[in-house]
């Protein structure tokens, strides 16, 4: 068993390139066979991923199914890589959604068809995203890290929609400058904090080594690198575009994974690493996570693209997540990694959802849909059903994403000023009231009444065989994870303990 | 009188010059002999010379001892090794892109090869001249055959401008560097370069006057790597000469360019590093940033890689640019060295797409790449690969360079290095926009004229092709391959 252990989070990190590479081979005209590929593949490595989750310790805060080799010695880089709490939920959540986003794939292939180029993309971005969550090293980490944002270009570029172009170069500049500043940072913990750059023993000895004021500049660094991935008002401008004309299948994982990838980064490194730093930035960070909340909820109300709001409503959810971190406490932290979680399985699914209505009608202007409850109920319904999921209706994922986020703000740490955070809370529990509003201004006008537009509603059907099957995993997840919050909040508590160990509070 | 003795020759020492030489005589004498019966072999030879001339430098490389020749004016040590095998590779991917340019061509064959060889015979002296002389003599020697190239195409007026325009501002700058070497060797008394170190490390050594001397002999190099301000013949040269010859310009005599700056800041002028850092400093920031806006107003992708090659040298500047004395500069050194070798590979590749497309649309403007992906997909995955290589993407091999000049920097902790390292962060964006405008092209344009009929490379070009994408992804995700060579990179000071 050790060497299964040992070799289990490169293989499901490494899996995918199998594939890819078996896929190369093969001749694009043979749809089926790369199709075939492609899902076993993300099956197998979904496999690993439940034979890691079995093998997993969940009583352990510290790391696990850890691997320690040699990488770029010249650098003093290694391949490290292990697992704790925090990573196995978000990693488990890429190797899933990446199964599902195939499955739906099998007949919603956008235009350009082209299954081998596509399937390889999203197989390529599975291992960036799943490198990204077990990385222990932070040259490892920048790699899989920026490794998503080729794939993930080219697949906004190719397949999106009108405005395409400039929604993928957006993206693509938007991160790389994040991360260019991110890398800087890098050095600077590398150079200052005990030449190594190992994360584990980064967090050991660096903020003891670096003087506060530097500890300011480099945690300046990477929260561009993190802020502007996640992204947090006011570096959210390239999120609409980037959703809007991204094809259904690019929506999803960008909603459900490559968020999560710059929260992820606050969780796993910036906080244990530079906790000085942190407490200093954490009143900003609040306020412009509570920012993010009101004004991406307002500009919810003001959008006439289904895509676009969702989009929009991912900035106000990823601020409560933004919001549950910044208070720097136990409860923050497992909240953000619920909410990470369930905004990942409710947007992806609300995504899901918009593409195959698209799909259909080639438009989601609200004013032009209307009354698809009556041609199209089944879908409908899972709408509605995400759509209250969303909004934080208790016994739903979402709740728990919204609710202990709040709470968390009540009593941040100690070293953070209470009513500061308590005014923040206020705000972000109108955050709730316009979440409600929105959406469910959004379900009336697009769900309810007649059919405004007569031609349009000839086009609607219901869902097919592959919707019912990519939907429904996550649909029953939703419901798993709003019944049993404790299902998530058990694997994440040791790890979240450990992420604000050196914050008082 | 003492009678003249001959020098002592460690034959093994000069053998890749020496093989070099014996290529270049056998492909002059074929061509005389055989004249167009032969016409076909004679690249195939030249190749097999470069590659034969490699087989000495990798014994030597094993071999590790550093060698030194006439008196210190020559000296084979790991830094020159490594810099050796760099030439004589690229050249060799060079040969592979000229290979049928040139025969399809109007255009004299057998001498083309004869020339791209002296030159490479002046790159590969270059990499272990250690005395003002021998370095002139060097730059010459690779210089001049390279006036000639860039005017191959000698029917084409814009093949006319390339090569005066590279001459006139070439003689200049070698004019300007003698006058700085003149300077120094007055004022220290020697040409050799490790002599000259000495002096300059005395801090009562020579007047102020010496900092002009360091500066201009600098500069006739700065005008080799297309520094800016030096840079103004390099696209109108890039965009006149052959393609083949503007990735050797671009590549191979960028990078002896930087190879003797690397010998002169580090063995000869270490001690006034507070004349040359701050103006390399300056010389970084303006070189990355007027070659990126310049950059990004192009259209025909041949004059917007030789932008970019402006601007990918002014990246390599940086290091040199919070470099200090010899321990330290270890780092900038391997920086610099592996920048030279990774940007080599993925701009040769670029180069190599581009004559392939070139070669089937008659045009190198973007928009002949236009649907490139529907119409060849492998070719349009290289590509894609070479432009987000030299944009520093992980996991293609420019990221580990780019990582390692930022390295630098950060080592180095001064404010000046931390805000050239922000400059270097925004030129890495602003790069990033026109390198993805050609993969823009070939991936969401639809081509041009609705051909879609594939695009094929010749043998030759899709070996150089694959060797290149080969490497740049493989280094890019086992960059430890290149961090021995650069850890080699030392000088021989002796």
């Amino acid at each position: 068993m050790q060497t299964l252990d040992d070799w289990a989070l490169t293989a499901g990190v490494f899996l995918p390139v199998a594939g890819v590479i078996l896929m190369l081979f093969v001749p694009r005209e043979r749809e089926a066979v790369h199709k075939m590929v492609a899902l076993v593949t993300s099956l197998a490595t979904m496999a690993v991923g439940v034979f890691i989750a079995t093998r997993f310790d969940y009583d352990d805060g510290n790391l696990q199914f850890v691997v320690d080799r040699s990488w770029i010695p010249v650098i003093n880089s290694r391949y490290l890589v292990g697992i704790d709490g925090i990573s196995l939920p978000l990693l488990l959540l890429s190797m899933f959604i990446t199964v599902l986003v195939i499955v739906y794939s099998w007949d919603h292939f956008p235009s350009p068809v082209n299954p081998k180029a596509f399937l390889m993309l999203i197989l390529v971005l599975e291992v960036g995203m799943n490198g990204t969550f077990v990385a222990q090293d932070l040259i490892l980490f920048f790699v899989f890290f920026e490794l998503v944002l080729l794939p993930m270009y080219f697949m906004i570029g190719v397949w999106g929609g009108e405005n395409r172009q400039y929604a993928s170069i957006k993206f693509f500049l938007f991160t790389l400058f994040g991360s260019a500043l991110m890398i800087l940072g890098f050095l600077a913990l590398y150079f200052l904090g005990g030449e190594t750059f190992s994360i584990p023993r980064l967090i050991e000895s660096a903020s003891g080594a670096i003087s506060h004021d530097t500890q300011l500049w480099i945690f300046a660094g990477l929260f561009m690198g993190f802020a502007i991935k996640v992204p947090m008002f006011p570096f959210h401008t390239w999120l609409p575009d980037a959703h809007t004309e991204a094809p259904t299948q690019g929506s999803v994982i960008l909603a459900a994974i490559l968020l999560k990838l710059g929260t992820y980064g606050f969780v796993r490194i910036a906080i244990p690493v530079l906790p000085d730093a942190a407490v200093t930035f954490a009143p900003w960070i609040g306020l412009l996570a509570v920012i993010g909340i009101i004004y991406g909820a307002l500009c919810c109300l003001a959008q006439t693209d289904m895509k676009r709001l969702i989009a929009f409503s991912s900035v106000a959810h990823m601020g409560f997540v933004m919001l549950a971190i910044a208070t720097l406490t136990e409860l923050g932290i497992n909240a953000a990694v619920f909410g990470m979680v369930a905004h990942g399985l409710i947007t992806g699914m609300l995504f899901f959802v918009a593409g195959s209505i698209k799909d259909r009608l080639h438009t989601l202007q609200i004013s032009r849909l209307g009354g698809l409850l009556v041609t199209a109920p089944r879908m409908m319904w899972i709408f509605g059903f995400c759509s209250m999921a969303s909004l934080g209706l208790p016994g739903l994922a979402g709740f728990w994403g919204e609710f202990p986020a709040i709470l968390a703000a009540y009593s941040p740490a100690v070293e953070l000023s209470t009513p500061l955070f308590r005014g923040y809370m206020v705000v972000a529990a109108l955050g709730t009231v316009l979440a409600a509003g929105y959406l469910l201004w959004l379900y009336q006008r697009a769900a309810f009444g007649a059919p405004r537009d007569e031609e349009l509603a000839t086009h609607m059907t219901d869902m097919g065989r592959t919707e019912y099957l990519a939907w429904a995993p996550i649909l029953l997840l939703i419901l798993v994870l709003g019944v049993f919050p404790s299902l998530l909040f058990g694997v994440t508590n040791d790890a979240a303990r450990a992420v604000v160990a050196a914050i008082p509070g | 009188m003492t009678a003249f003795s001959t020098p002592h020759l460690d034959y093994l020492a000069i053998a890749p010059e020496l093989g070099l030489t014996a290529a270049l005589v056998a492909v002059l004498l074929v061509d005389l002999i055989w004249e167009d019966r032969a016409r076909r072999w004679i690249p195939t030879l030249t190749g097999f010379g470069m590659l034969a001339a490699l087989v000495p430098v990798l014994v030597m490389a094993r071999d590790g001892a550093d060698r030194v020749l006439f008196g210190g004016a020559f000296v084979v040590d790991d830094f020159a090794l490594v810099n050796k095998a760099l030439f004589l590779l690229a050249a060799y991917v060079v040969v592979l892109l000229s290979t049928d340019y040139v025969a399809d061509a109007d255009v004299y064959e057998g001498e083309y090869y004869l020339m791209l060889l002296s030159s490479v015979l002046g790159m590969l002296v270059m990499a272990s001249a250690r005395d003002l002389i021998s370095i002139f003599v060097a730059l010459e020697l690779l210089s001049i055959p390279a006036y000639l190239l860039a005017g191959w195409r000698k029917r084409d007026l814009r093949g006319n401008e390339a090569s005066l325009k590279y001459y006139l501002l070439g003689v200049f700058s070698a004019g300007v560097m003698l006058y700085g070497m003149s300077l120094v060797f007055g004022l220290v008394g020697s040409t050799k370069l490790v002599e000259i170190g000495e002096a300059l490390r005395d801090p009562a050594g020579p007047s102020p006057l010496i900092v002009i001397g360091v500066t201009f002999t600098l500069v006739g190099f700065l005008f080799k790597i297309s520094a800016v301000p030096f840079h103004s013949w390099a696209p109108d040269t890039y965009e006149g000469a052959p393609t083949p010859i503007t990735a050797f310009l671009s590549v191979a005599s960028k990078a002896a360019g930087f190879v003797a700056i690397l010998t002169l800041v580090f063995v000869a002028f270490p001690g006034r590093s507070e004349v040359w850092t701050p103006m390399f400093w300056l010389l970084a920031v303006l070189t990355m940033t007027v070659g990126n806006l310049i950059a990004l107003r192009q259209t025909n992708v041949v004059r917007l890689l030789a932008y970019s090659s402006v601007a990918q040298a002014g990246f390599m500047l940086v290091p040199l640019a919070v470099a200090r004395d010899l321990p330290q500069a270890q780092d900038a050194i391997q920086a610099v060295v592996t920048y030279l070798l990774v940007y080599a590979v993925m701009n040769l590749g670029a180069f190599a797409v581009v004559m392939v497309v070139a070669a089937k649309t008659g045009s190198a403007e973007r928009s002949s790449f236009g649907g490139l992906f529907e119409r060849s997909p492998g070719l349009t995955v290289a590509m894609t690969a070479f432009l987000f290589s030299l944009a520093g993407i992980p996991p293609l091999g420019g990221w580990y360079v780019k990582f390692l000049v930022f390295r630098s920097l950060i080592d180095a902790g001064t404010v000046a290095a931390v805000v050239l390292g922000v400059i270097v962060a925004v030129n890495s964006v602003i790069a990033l926009y026109y390198y993805a405008s050609v993969a823009r092209e070939m991936w969401m344009r639809p081509a041009p004229d609705g051909d879609l009929s594939p695009v094929r490379a010749t043998p030759s070009l899709a070996a150089a092709v694959i060797l290149c994408a080969g490497v740049t992804l493989l280094v890019g995700v086992l960059p430890n391959l290149l961090g021995h060579l650069g850890e080699v990179a030392t000088f021989a000071l002796g």
